[in-house]
């Protein structure tokens, strides 16, 4: 069986091992820290974990003058908090300024489940990726959220670090290099491409098993990095298998659909289907439930490869 | 202020009916917020049971009084009350936080008949109040607007900016409750993001303030009938509350925030709650 961890779990070990070596990190969160993982971090480094309270905007704007006198801040809240609550911190107090802040929000898109659509952020990627200066990332797994973390660390200027609430399988090996702006080729194939991101990565590899046992050869593209985009990995990919697929837990308005019709309408047109959340808020239920009724699973994905492939 | 004995006896009654629900329907949802849901039980009771103005038939009739729950994760507590108070069937309870249910996670204004605003971002609820109660007063119209306010959530700066605008607007026509229960999600308002001195703070915004025990049902109605008479001002009622309130291990454990009871510990509460 593959082994599973929720991307928040990974974020929460990965910072505190980030801490023991740089003493310049500092963390702080807005009264979620048991959910988000953060409080792994405060638990080890009190001295530099800052808990806000319930005060989104204040945390960003906190976080903006720490960046501002040398720290490395990593803030964290549900992503519906942290992009929308907080957006005009966000926006002028630390893209403006570019100032080097972390924003790792998690319980990201329709798997925060049972808590409902006011918790359920569907348009997170795209308020982040419009923001001129923020580096959006998307991690699939828990070695790649570890990867993405110290990346971000290391990378001088905002990001944006989007995590989940549910466990999901691990992808990559321990041999997995993380390179912010680069796309994963998880499985070679000739003809469609199915592009994922976060959770929904699991989805498009077992929706590419599907197709290969009908004799289509998929291939499949992690993109965590939505922003910058891998340009050279979708235009190669819709070269060689001229059909693409997107896979993504948030609106088809955009994100990571959005993001590669854009790319490719310029580079390379081919027919493209965006599989996400057709443009409406969630609601309460399992994520499961919630998955197959807003049309996030692999048979989703296999339908939405079909078409694509007929428009060939 | 003496209750009649009867109205006291039948407050009660209701109130322990409304927590049987939210024990019952947390355990049924498997998720949820216990907590701050029984802190405010007591409030929400006298509130749908003596003080507003309500038309079961007619949810949406026009002269009633109107209830925004700020903290919206207490939502089990306003269904319970919405349902024993007839506005919809105390049956649907079981299906809350289910796929297609009526009764989500958070109250949503546009599914549940009763609910008059969508919340769950915390420090949101008092700005709708006030716009509610605004348009009352444009209207001529006599309804009062009730509002209840998390001590966890006004460490929003939302909050402060509505209650300026409230006081500012003489919005005497609101009343808020503020469940003063000592806790939010990560430990005390003490050691998570102090919000103390409570009176003062809202005093110094311009506000009426009453200080009352949140569990007597004579301190909440006496509270309101203060407010009714208080001109030119908005009324804060800081409510000394205990989270968890009518289930012993529930009781001023954080932990409790947001966990739902165990068929065994449901039944535990349920037995307390007989
Ligand atoms: C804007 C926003 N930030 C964070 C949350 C997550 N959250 C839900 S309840 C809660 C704590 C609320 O504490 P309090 O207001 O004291 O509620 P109570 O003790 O009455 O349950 C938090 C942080 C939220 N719902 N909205
Ligand atoms: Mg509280």
């Amino acid at each position: 069986m593959t082994e599973k961890i929720a991307t928040r779990d990974a974020y929460g070990k990965a910072l505190a091992e980030l801490g023991r070596t740089n003493p310049d990190i500092v963390v702080l969160d807005a009264d979620l820290s048991k959910s988000t993982k953060t409080a792994v971090f405060g638990a080890e480094f009190p001295g530099r974990f800052f808990n806000m309270g319930i005060a989104e905007a204040n945390m960003i704007g906190t976080a903006a003058g720490l960046a501002a006198a040398g720290k490395i801040p990593f803030a964290s809240t549900f992503a519906v908090f942290a992009t929308g609550r907080a957006f005009d911190q966000v926006r002028n107090s630390v893209c403006y300024p570019q100032l080097n802040v972390k924003i790792a929000a998690t319980h990201a898109g329709l798997t925060v489940g049972e808590d409902g659509a006011s918790h359920q952020s569907v348009e997170d990627i795209a308020l982040m990726r419009a923001l001129p200066g923020m580096t959006v990332i998307v991690p699939a797994d828990g070695v790649e959220t570890r990867l993405a973390v110290q990346a971000a660390a290391a990378y001088k200027g905002p990001v944006y670090l989007r995590l989940g609430r549910p466990k999901v399988p691990v992808i990559f090996g321990d041999d997995y290099r993380f390179e912010i702006g680069k796309a994963a080729l998880l499985q070679e194939g000739k003809d469609v491409t199915i592009v994922a991101c976060g959770y929904m990565v699991g989805e498009a590899l077992a929706a590419a098993e599907t197709l290969a046992g009908e004799g289509v050869e998929a291939r499949v593209l992690n993109m965590s990095t939505i922003k910058p985009i891998d340009t050279e990995a979708l235009v190669k990919a819709a070269r060689e298998t001229g059909a693409l697929v997107t896979a993504e837990e948030h609106n088809i308005i955009g994100g990571l659909g959005g993001a590669v019709a854009e790319v490719l309408a310029e580079e390379c047109p081919v027919p493209i289907y965006r599989v996400g959340i057709r443009d409406t808020f969630g609601e309460s239920g399992s994520p499961g439930d919630l998955l197959k009724k807003y049309g996030l699973t692999a048979a989703d994905i296999v339908e939405a490869a079909k078409k694509a492939m007929a428009k060939k | 202020m003496e209750l009649a004995a009867e109205t006291k006896a039948m407050l009660e009654d209701k109130a322990k009916r409304i927590r049987r629900h939210i024990v019952s329907m947390l355990a049924e949802a498997g998720s949820g917020h216990p907590g701050g849901s029984l802190s405010i039980a007591d409030i929400v009771t006298a509130l749908y049971f003596q003080v507003m103005k309500v038309d079961p038939a007619r949810p949406d009739w026009e002269e009633r009084d109107r209830f925004v729950l700020s903290k919206g994760h207490a939502c089990p507590v306003l269904y319970a009350a919405l349902a024993e108070r007839g506005i919809f069937p105390v049956e649907e309870l079981k299906t809350l936080r289910k796929i297609n249910s009526r009764l989500q996670g958070h109250p949503d204004m546009k599914k549940t008949p009763g609910v008059e605003m969508s919340t769950g971002s915390l420090g949101q609820g008092l700005a709708a109040a006030n716009g509610m109660a605004l348009a009352g007063k444009l209207d001529k119209k006599d309804y009062r607007v009730y509002v209840v306010l998390g001590d966890g959530e006004i460490n929003e700066g939302m909050i402060w900016e509505a209650a300026m605008a409230a006081a500012h607007y003489g919005l005497d026509n609101l009343t808020a409750f503020l469940d003063f229960n000592g806790l939010q999600i990560d430990g005390s308002i003490r050691e998570v993001m102090n919000s103390e001195p409570l009176p003062e703070k809202w005093a110094a915004f311009g506000w009426n303030v009453l200080t009352i025990d949140g569990h007597d049902f004579g301190e909440i109605i006496a509270a309101v009938e203060k407010a009714k008479e208080t001109k030119g001002r908005p009324t804060m009622i800081v409510a000394n509350t205990v989270k968890g309130k009518g289930v012993s291990f529930m009781e001023n454990q954080v932990g409790w925030h947001g966990n739902a009871p165990s068929k065994e510990q449901a039944e535990q509460a349920l037995a307390e709650l007989a």
